[in-house]
């Protein structure tokens, strides 16, 4: 009797009743959160998408209040940032906040991408999720340099110059879509305009469109784990595996202590830093638009160089375009290049464990190559690393067949 | 009563009913695509310009503005002109061979419609950074022969914005239509047919 009463309170009363009988709220927050399982070996790699979801709401909120005093003219973007920065009050800090969340997006997202390459979270079943994480990443990258030629200084002008004459490289079509991108014979007003609502409409849209679907296919398979195996393979009595504990509050809470030690770094930055020595905001970039002289040095900013130094790498302007998308598209093709039967490095052999630290310091040293101005040692180096970073995806077919791999255990295991 | 079911008559309802919409979705979509195109605005503001170059010296540049982008007008002095003819074999298209580059009236040993004049957008065909001119002479100089310079990732071009071989830019930099309307007044943004 007291039983039947405990669950007719719990599940049948009052206002949520009310509420679930109109709307699957308590349905929603089991599947999603108290009854969704996720693996308890998690480690620190398992925390960048929870904490990639806060700087995304750091964005979206500091982008609203931007827009309350931005101007998107030509003749007024350069003075109102000036405005918000002297005069608004906060001002500053809601700038610096949006200019410093968009720098660390990209660093917690690199570092999520590199956690699927860690533990083969991109394979089957995930493919869905890697793919739909891919184009959350095209469309951040599309934000983020529509949102640099807000400011309307010299680097947001030479730096939009460059990437739209990009498109110009495509045969046929391509001074027609410059134009019709530019919406003018050259950037101007009408291209500020355009970008702003791309930057606060539709992409910030389509981005969190994205998300969702990313993490409802995430919760339609279940998490990855650092040992690769499926969790939901040994389930207990109840039907729960029994690896896994409840999202919510296991797995919350313990996000929550990275999310405090997260905002002290990033709030570190933001009050002391927030230019980071001209890698977050660069210095030309305090000079207002000027069309009729070129920085000395241009550069993109610091999350953009890797493809930079891959388009500079190559002496032809069509096929350096051509590559610097292939970099960028080509770790959609992970699900079907990895052809190992293991998914984490834990279990791997010694080839991919060489190939992915290959592709890391060829990474970051394009990251590098591409800030530095475009002069043969450099422009060497580039071609070098290109051909790196290129062969870890083309030959990763054939390494992954031939690399000895370690039996993978039924449970997961901890370390430390 | 599911036996009565026509299927071929539903399958071409469901496609024409498909076929309808999606006509009905590109024609509406026509004039949302329209309006990105360069506005009636942006075109009038692309109008011809006005260059007077009465008191440009043998050896000086001007740079003016024509549809938002740089144009150079440079009067080469006869220094100038003779070394064109030193730098052809390091070009990539010496000739003028590629159409879109410039009026048929400016193809030509100098690429300009007066020798002297050389008028020519200041944008590179890379990327469209803004080259520099760099006039001075010698073999120490970026451009020994002289011409334009490119910071951004280092194309060349010659004193009749000619692209040198093995850099990024792939063709010469771009002679807008031009006419000399006096001889001391250039019109930029039309060509000499027009009246």
């Amino acid at each position: 009797m007291a039983e039947v009463e405990a669950e007719v309170g719990v599940e049948k009363s009052g206002f949520l009743k009310w509420i679930d009988d109109r709307f699957p709220f308590t349905e929603t927050m089991k599947a999603h959160a108290t009854e969704y399982y996720a693996s308890k070996n998690f480690n620190i790699w398992y925390v960048f998408g929870v904490l990639a979801t806060v700087v995304l709401v750091i964005q979206l909120v500091s982008g609203i209040f931007l827009t309350m005093n931005y101007k998107p003219a030509a003749a007024e973007a350069f003075a109102s940032v000036e405005y918000i920065m002297r005069d608004v009050e906060w001002g500053w800090l809601i700038r610096y906040m949006h200019s410093t969340g968009a720098s660390f997006f990209f660093i917690i997202v690199y570092l999520h991408m590199f956690r699927g390459l860690l533990y083969g979270s991109y394979k089957k079943p995930r493919e869905l999720i890697w793919i739909i994480g891919m184009m959350i990443f095209f469309v951040l990258f599309a934000e983020a340099f529509a949102g640099y030629l807000l400011p309307w200084g010299q680097m947001s002008y030479w730096g939009a110059q460059v990437i739209i004459s990009l498109f110009g490289a495509i045969p046929g079509i391509g001074e027609a879509l410059v134009e019709i991108i530019r919406g003018d014979y050259s950037i101007s007003d009408i291209t500020l305009n355009r970008f702003f609502a791309l930057h606060v409409i539709v992409l910030p849209l389509s981005l969190i469109a994205l998300v969702f679907v990313h993490i409802v296919a995430l919760h339609h398979v279940g998490s990855n784990n650092p040992d690769g195996i499926e969790i939901k393979d040994h389930k207990g009595a109840d039907g729960v595996p029994l690896d896994g504990v409840p999202f919510h509050p296991h797995h919350t809470s313990k996000d929550l202590v990275y999310i405090v030690g997260f905002l002290i770094i990033f709030t570190f930055v933001m009050f002391f830093a927030p230019d980071m020595g001209g890698y977050f905001l660069e210095h030309a970039n305090f000079e207002p638009a000027n069309m009729q002289a070129t920085p000395e040095h241009i550069a993109p900013v610091w999350y953009f160089t890797p493809f930079y130094a891959i388009l500079r790498a190559v002496p032809d302007k069509l096929w350096g375009a051509i590559l610097m998308a292939l970099s960028v598209l080509m770790p959609l093709f992970l699900p079907w290049l990895d052809r190992s039967r293991v998914r984490s490095i834990r279990y791997r052999g010694w080839i991919y464990k060489l190939a992915l630290a290959l592709f890391v310091v060829s990474f970051l040293t394009l990251g590098y190559l591409g800030m530095k101005p475009a002069e043969s040692i450099y422009v060497l180096l580039a071609r070098i690393f290109s051909v790196i970073y290129f062969g870890f995806f083309i030959l990763m077919p054939y390494y992954t067949t031939i690399d000895k791999t370690k039996p993978v255990p039924d449970r997961v295991v901890y370390h430390g | 009563m599911t036996d009565d079911v026509d299927r071929n008559r539903r399958h071409f309802l469901s496609v024409a009913t498909a076929v309808t919409g999606l006509a009905g979705i590109g024609a509406a979509a026509i004039p949302f695509l329209s309006s990105l195109k360069p506005s009636a605005r942006a075109q009038a503001l692309g109008a011809p310009v006005e260059v007077p170059i009465g008191s440009l010296e043998p050896g000086e540049m001007i740079r003016v503005m024509w549809r938002g982008r740089v144009v150079f007008v440079v009067r080469r002095d006869e220094g100038m002109l003779s070394r064109l003819q030193e730098t052809r074999d390091l070009l990539r298209d010496p000739d003028s061979e590629v159409v879109e580059q410039q009026p048929a009236y400016a193809v030509n040993e100098t690429r300009s419609v007066r020798p002297d004049f050389l008028v020519i957008v200041g944008a590179c065909t890379h990327l469209g950074c803004a080259p520099l001119p760099e006039f001075e002479v010698g073999p120490d100089k970026l451009i020994q022969n002289g011409g334009f310079f490119c910071p951004c990732h280092g194309s060349k071009f010659d004193l009749a914005g000619r692209v040198y071989k093995g850099v990024p830019a792939p063709t010469n930099l771009v002679v807008p239509p031009h006419r000399f309307v006096r001889d001391d007044l250039i019109m930029i943004g039309v060509d000499s047919g027009a009246a």
